[in-house]
């Protein structure tokens, strides 16, 4: 644990290194992280501007989701699109080869290697407009610790589908746009759940687990989410996490590298 | 003139049959466009209570159209224009008596087609799913949203191909697209209606080229009421000052590139 540890603090030290000799790029992404706030805001306000509102959600309740959904934003594309992008790149080009020669889980390589500081804008946007909401709520603090609780497992849930899809690279070789299939489906976590039809609910809760990304920690911090719903997220998350491993390990044997 | 058809008809099989080398990949492509369909939903949803002037069948008409003119209107010659400065593949082009322009619009134009069958799929998918949501467009409106979407390709590209002229001066040009990226996003009519859009966002943004990439084409093939007139010209002008602006910038560019090889 502490190796990794260890390790983790060498690569993104070494990642962030490389990424600050762009500088000028942390200006167009902390305005492109603006744009996307104010859109996003704009977006939400064409529902509430004439008085509807999605069942059982006030402006600000609604606003709880959309700021959990922009620190998504910001959390995948920090941590997770810089690296399992390279998933379909490191098979096409052979150079997995090297990292499966390495003394280190695979995994936990590819899924650590590098980070990117330009999604920390959305990140930040992101806790600033649950910040708001929360106050203009007047929540607990205690509200906040307990919304993290099914935040993370949701994180673990986005991080193992996310993974799972990288590594079907492995057979399709060239599928850098599967990643952006999933994004797309996740643009649904913009709204709370019950915004949607009951068949787009049913498909965002148990084909593409949108509902455990942003309602569900949303609800939590609300104070109004169900216990069953937080241990369903936490076997969610559980359960994708083992299935990454196995399905990466299952991946693997089908590999053939570039070079042998 | 003769070798000018001759050059577009290569160019074009060309680019075609390198497109549908990569038929998973488009498909994908084509999924990954899914938005419309997303927001559909929750407008739908919003529009039982009648509030907004549109009803639920409006709703799901408008978003199919929208997916469809998105179909259209998708651009990434930003990212090739920049790769290939960076890395110096833009030398071997400029010996072409060709401008390497064109090979980028070919491959996009070709991968309209290659692209369109999936679309339709997806499009006679969701009539299975939703029947009551069939239409049929006026002729009148369809030739107009042809006549739109081709306009609206054609400024789309023209736009990125000139941010994408950046990248002499900077690494990143793509981050400029970015942004921009996100006011067609929010602007351009594809997360709702411009009807549904407050009338001083309205009075503003129709002057910009955003409403014309989705909104316009889209309600002239769903039939609500728009400035046939206005939004030509619009686009035309727009497209105009960019390319003027285009032209001046590659030929700045080129005094500037200093790619392998040159």
């Amino acid at each position: 644990m502490r190796r990794h540890l260890r390790i983790l603090r060498l690569f993104w030290a070494t990642a962030l290194a490389a990424e600050l000799e762009y500088r000028a790029n942390f200006i167009f992404a902390a305005l492109s992280s603006l744009g996307n706030l104010i859109g996003s805001l704009f977006a939400l306000s064409l529902f509430y501007r004439n008085g509807y509102t999605f069942s059982g959600w006030s402006w600000q309740e609604a606003l709880v989701v959309l700021g959990i959904f922009t620190t998504l934003q910001g959390f995948a594309d920090t941590f997770l699109a810089p690296n399992l992008s390279r998933i379909v790149k490191h098979v096409q080009q052979g150079t997995l080869d090297f990292i499966l020669l390495k003394p280190l889980n695979s995994q936990f390589w590819l899924s650590t290697h590098t980070l990117s500081p330009w999604g920390l804008p959305d990140l930040f946007f992101g806790i600033v407009m649950i910040g708001y909401a929360g106050t203009q709520l007047s929540l607990a603090p205690q509200a906040y610790l307990l919304s993290a609780v099914p935040l993370l497992f949701g994180l673990i849930s986005l991080y193992s589908l996310w993974f799972m899809l990288g590594a079907t690279s492995i057979w399709f070789v060239k599928i850098y746009n599967v990643t952006e299939v999933l994004r797309g489906l996740l643009e649904a976590g913009r709204f709370p759940m019950v915004a949607y039809p009951t068949a787009y609910r049913f498909f965002f809760t148990f084909v593409i687990p949108v509902a455990f990304l942003t309602t569900i920690p949303a609800e939590a911090m609300l104070g109004r989410s169900e216990a069953g719903w937080i241990i369903g997220a936490s076997l969610l998350a559980l359960g994708l996490f083992l299935a990454s491993a196995w399905f990466w390990q299952f991946a693997l044997r089908f590999y053939t590298s570039a070079s042998s | 003139m003769r070798s000018f058809w001759r050059r577009a008809r290569v160019l074009s099989t060309v680019y075609y049959a390198y497109m549908t080398e990569y038929r998973a990949e488009l498909l994908l492509w084509v999924l990954s466009g899914v938005l419309p369909f997303i927001l559909m939903g929750v407008w739908m949803e919003a529009a039982q209570g009648g509030r907004f002037g549109l009803g639920p069948l409006d709703f799901a008409r408008y978003f199919l159209a929208a997916f469809v003119a998105r179909q259209f209107s998708v651009v990434w010659v930003v990212w090739e224009f920049e790769r290939e400065v960076v890395e110096g593949r833009l030398s071997p082009r400029l010996l072409q008596p060709m401008d390497p322009a064109w090979h980028h619009f070919v491959s996009h134009f070709a991968e309209r087609f290659a692209r369109l069958p999936f679309a339709i799929i997806l499009v006679g998918f969701f009539f299975v799913l939703y029947p009551q949501a069939i239409w049929l467009p006026s002729l009148s409106g369809f030739l107009l949203f042809c006549l739109a979407v081709s306009l609206a390709f054609t400024m789309r590209f023209i736009m990125q191909y000139t941010m994408a002229m950046f990248a002499f001066w900077t690494e990143r040009a793509s981050a400029i697209e970015e942004f921009w990226f996100l006011m067609y996003l929010f602007l351009s009519g594809l997360i709702a209606p411009l009807e549904i859009f407050p009338q001083a966002v309205r009075n503003v943004i129709q002057w910009t080229p955003f409403p014309y990439l989705i909104n316009f084409p889209a309600s002239l093939l769903v039939g609500l009421p728009v400035n046939v007139g206005q939004g030509l010209l619009v686009m035309l002008a727009w497209t105009g000052v960019f390319f003027v602006l285009n032209r001046w910038l590659w030929r700045q560019g080129l005094k500037h590139y200093s790619g392998m090889g040159a």
